[in-house]
């Protein structure tokens, strides 16, 4: 019978594959968690917080951007594309970062509906991607106190 | 000469070699004696790179003042204005890295800037840059840049430009500056550290720098090694937001 360690586990690893392969997650979160040790033990959290909060601040540029109706400034809007781009890549955030491509040519080709679309699309995911490391952060914190150690999981 | 390195609680200061030991600022602990340690200025204007970039950094043991302009970055070499000073206090300064895209003074203009000025022409500059445009590589290598980076910067990028570092036996000597009295940025929570800014040394441009400058301490772990994880800094990194103290701070976002 599996230990309630082992169990959460192996639900942390099953977890944390399914988030690589569904494409939530690219090597650059791998490289993150190598920047993470005893005397930094929650630079991974403390990262993605500040790319969520990145996150919510450019969304909000974009929108108030795109809301000028008649008189939108697209390389406004671009240039808050460019630095989510760079950010959701910084930090591995596969998905935002693909999205913020299809954003780009938006902005490029000043497709207003377009560039709407994006930012929807941009919203959701980024607070889909906020929920699931959510979860995995708070699997981690049962982990270590049912008194176990979080598995190093190989890609 | 003059050292920054971040304190417990969020602030970053510039100490006197001769004053580490003693120092107490706020609840940070005097740094360890590592004079040898190399000191990096990282400039992003994006914060979630700002801390990527500084952690990788003081995992490969380097000390970092991490800042979010071009401008701020000659505000801290002492490169924004052209006041001639007599006195000259030696600011420690092993490599520049910057980014490429950022508004206002781009990363290739900083190049341009630092390669232009006598104290730190010498100083090795490494751009990065999301996009792999290879003019724009050029442009940035043909103006002096030591290395180009493509984004997101990983731990192997770091450990090798920092192993290149300490193959570099020559330390510049020639990172010199005057520090205006109103140069020293603390957190302006913590009581200032008490400091003089009237700094003799024996700095004539001729005579070689004190030995332990040109002494660089050993990498910790093989380049190759991409698994161990050397000894960071041994304060925690605190992070915050920007304040408007000339050198970047940085504080917990969990702990503001």
């Amino acid at each position: 019978m599996d230990t309630l360690v082992a169990q959460l586990q192996r639900q942390f690893r099953d977890y944390t594959i399914s988030l690589y392969h569904q494409g939530f997650l690219d090597d650059q979160f791998t490289e993150l968690k190598k920047l993470q040790d005893e005397c930094s033990p929650d630079f991974v959290a403390e990262v993605v917080s500040l790319f969520f909060e990145d996150c919510e601040k450019l969304i909000g540029n974009m929108a108030r951007a795109l809301d000028q109706t008649g008189n939108v400034d697209f390389s406004l809007v671009g240039s808050s594309v460019h630095q989510l781009k760079g950010s959701s890549s910084s930090v591995g955030a596969k998905r935002v970062k693909g999205l913020c491509v299809t954003f780009k040519e938006c902005c490029d080709s000043q497709s207003f509906e377009g560039c709407v679309r994006c930012l929807q699309q941009v919203d959701i995911e980024y607070k889909s991607l906020k929920a699931k490391l959510q979860d995995l952060f708070n699997l981690e914190q049962q982990i270590v106190q049912a008194g176990g150690r979080i598995p190093q999981v190989d890609i | 000469y003059y050292y920054s390195s971040m304190a417990k609680d969020g602030g970053v200061s510039c100490l006197r070699s001769s004053e580490m030991l003693n120092v107490g600022i706020g609840g940070m602990e005097p740094p360890p004696l590592d004079l040898d340690e190399v000191h990096v200025l990282a400039v992003d204007d994006s914060l979630v790179d700002r801390i990527v970039i500084e952690r990788l950094l003081r995992i490969t043991s380097c000390k970092v003042t991490a800042v979010d302009s071009g401008w701020r970055a000659l505000e801290f070499l002492g490169l924004d204005n052209d006041k001639a000073s007599d006195e000259f206090d030696k600011l420690k300064v092993d490599m520049i890295i910057t980014d490429y895209c950022m508004p206002g003074m781009t990363g290739y203009e900083l190049l341009k800037k630092i390669k232009e000025s006598s104290s730190f022409r010498q100083v090795p500059v490494v751009i990065m840059s999301s996009e792999n445009v290879l003019t724009r590589i050029d442009r940035c290598l043909e103006e002096g840049a030591e290395d180009f980076l493509l984004k997101p910067v990983k731990l192997a990028d770091v450990k090798r430009l920092r192993s290149c570092l300490t193959g570099d036996v020559k330390l510049s000597n020639g990172n010199k500056r005057k520090l205006p009295e109103d140069s020293v940025s603390v957190d302006t929570s913590l009581p200032p550290p008490p400091l003089s800014l009237t700094f003799s040394t024996n700095s004539s441009d001729s005579s070689p720098p004190l030995s332990p400058v040109e002494v660089f301490s050993s990498p910790l772990s093989s380049p190759e090694d991409d698994d161990d994880v050397l000894t960071s800094s041994p304060e925690g990194s605190p992070m915050s937001e920007e304040s408007p103290i000339r050198r970047q701070k940085m504080g917990s976002p969990g702990l503001d």
